[in-house]
């Protein structure tokens, strides 16, 4: 199928999903399952990830700004505004396109060719409805909440690198990380969680959703699933810069 | 009643079969037979709307299944119970919650209606203790059975089941058929089964749709199947019989 059809059946899955979207109570279940599956079960990767992001920062920035007319500062103020607007966000996406993203093409993907999918519509379930709506809203939510975990590890990691090396004091570290610090970047980064988290669960779900040809199937739609999203994350990031900043 | 009008199916350029027509009265059991890849599971699942033809109709009780609006259309599948080929139980939960999960969705019986009427319909299929296995816990005739269960909870109308018996040791598969049987006198419920096993379609069916060369190449009652002088139909038998009379020397 090309691109303008696989756009075509994506809306489409959207379109059905909210359409057909019934009372919060068919989805609770499922859904603070999600929250707790996408949320929970990442923190620690997300914490990781952050926080080796933030050191090599601070290593890097030391070495690359080592002059006696630059002040230490300027490295926390590089470091932390490098993780609030760019960082946190995109590579903590990243990450959780392999991680939740594989998971839900996976999962869904299984129930397809296992016919799971083709029960629930048999019993009367609206199946797309039913299995996408959860995993969507979760994912939206969560993804905000995970960039607040992955800017504190990242900072701190950067912190403890910078105490670590001796390259920047504490001190120096938080004056300078204050002295350029703006709301907007907070809210920006905010605006691109929500934005990937929507298109890292929804493209993930489409991709499961459609899975055909047994175990070899469900493989390549995962593979679809996690690249496509990075991609798409990729864009996504280079149009909300040009847009809101 | 389920009444298959001129029903033509093609998957791309594959034509699976073409003008496909035959009525399904209620109370009997109807088994759809055919070789491998004749398209009865694709037959099956046009009975209740998983697949749509290219042209033709399901009439289900007097209503075009295809031509109702998504709403209508799923509460019509509500008359049906499905056992799949490969039982397609929820795995993420056990088999007390597979059987129990169209009762909780759709109807408002209280926990302790839904645990009893769960119990009931596992002591139906003899499997009363199987009730908190995880679904990877159970053999494949149990999973059929957990599978018949789940189909028969919320009391359908029509029990349509996909290859019952296929990869099933013969003994376990003769328990499937007295239970299709138990379920059609039961229940009093119109069954459809697609099957190659001619042993299973001898002991349950009370007619025979043949699926052979794209078509429905012969339709009738269990007793004009035996005296049947159609060559295709005749080999598909023949050699159906010489594979349980193998079995049994």
């Amino acid at each position: 199928m090309n691109a303008f059809g696989e756009l075509g059946k994506y809306t489409s899955l959207l379109y059905q999903a909210l359409r057909s979207s019934t009372e919060f109570s068919t989805y609770r279940k499922s859904f603070s399952h999600e929250m707790v599956k996408i949320g929970y079960d990442s923190v620690p990767i997300i914490m990781l990830t952050g926080f080796f992001t933030g050191s090599v920062m601070t290593i890097q920035s030391a070495y690359q700004l080592d002059s006696a007319f630059i002040p230490v500062s300027t490295i926390g103020a590089i470091v932390s505004e490098s993780i609030l607007i760019e960082l946190a966000a995109v590579i903590s996406s990243l990450v959780l396109a392999g991680k939740v993203g594989a998971r839900l093409a996976t999962e869904l993907g299984t129930m397809r060719v296992t016919e799971q999918i083709d029960a629930l519509e048999s019993m009367g379930f609206n199946s797309i409805s039913f299995l996408v709506v959860p995993r969507v809203f979760a994912g939206v939510l969560m993804f905000p909440v995970l960039y607040i975990v992955a800017c504190i590890t990242g900072i701190g990691g950067g912190i403890l690198a910078g105490i670590a090396t001796g390259a920047v004091p504490v001190s120096d570290f938080l004056a300078g990380a204050r002295m350029y610090f703006a709301p907007y970047t907070l809210i920006f980064g905010f605006v691109k969680m929500f934005v990937f988290g929507f298109i890292i669960t929804s493209i993930s779900c489409y991709k499961g959703y459609y899975a055909s040809g047994g175990a070899e199937g469900v493989g390549n739609s995962t593979t679809s699933a996690t690249v496509l999203s990075c991609m798409i994350v990729l864009l996504a990031d280079f149009l909300l810069a040009a847009l809101l900043l | 009643m389920i009444e298959i009008k001129n029903l033509t199916k093609s998957f791309g350029k594959n034509l699976i079969w073409k003008d496909v027509s035959f009525q399904i009265n209620d109370g009997e059991t109807i088994a759809i037979i055919g070789r491998s890849g004749s398209g009865k599971s694709v037959l099956l699942k046009h009975i209740n709307a998983l697949l749509c033809p290219d042209s033709g109709n399901v009439i289900i009780d007097g209503s075009d299944i295809n031509a109702l609006d998504y709403v209508s259309q799923r509460k019509l599948r509500q008359k049906f119970g499905i056992l799949f080929q490969g039982s397609a139980l929820f795995d993420s939960i056990n088999t007390f919650e597979n059987i129990a999960f169209p009762l909780r969705f759709f109807t408002d019986k209280s926990e302790e209606e839904i645990r009893d009427n769960v119990m009931e319909a596992l002591k139906l299929v003899n499997l009363e203790n199987a009730h908190d296995k995880e679904t990877s816990e159970l053999s494949g005739g149990m999973r059929k059975r957990v599978g018949l269960a789940r189909a028969i909870i919320l009391q359908p109308k029509y029990i349509m089941y996909d290859e019952p018996t296929s990869g099933l040791d013969p003994q376990t598969s003769e328990e499937i058929n007295e239970l299709i049987i138990r379920m059609a006198d039961q229940f009093d419920v119109t069954s459809i089964v697609v099957t190659h096993d001619m042993h299973s379609v001898l002991s349950i069916a009370d007619k025979v749709a043949f699926l052979d060369e794209q078509k429905l190449s012969w339709h009738g009652t269990i007793n004009e199947l035996k005296d049947s002088e159609q060559q295709s139909l005749k080999s598909f038998v023949t050699a159906s019989e010489y594979q349980i009379n193998s079995k049994k020397r």
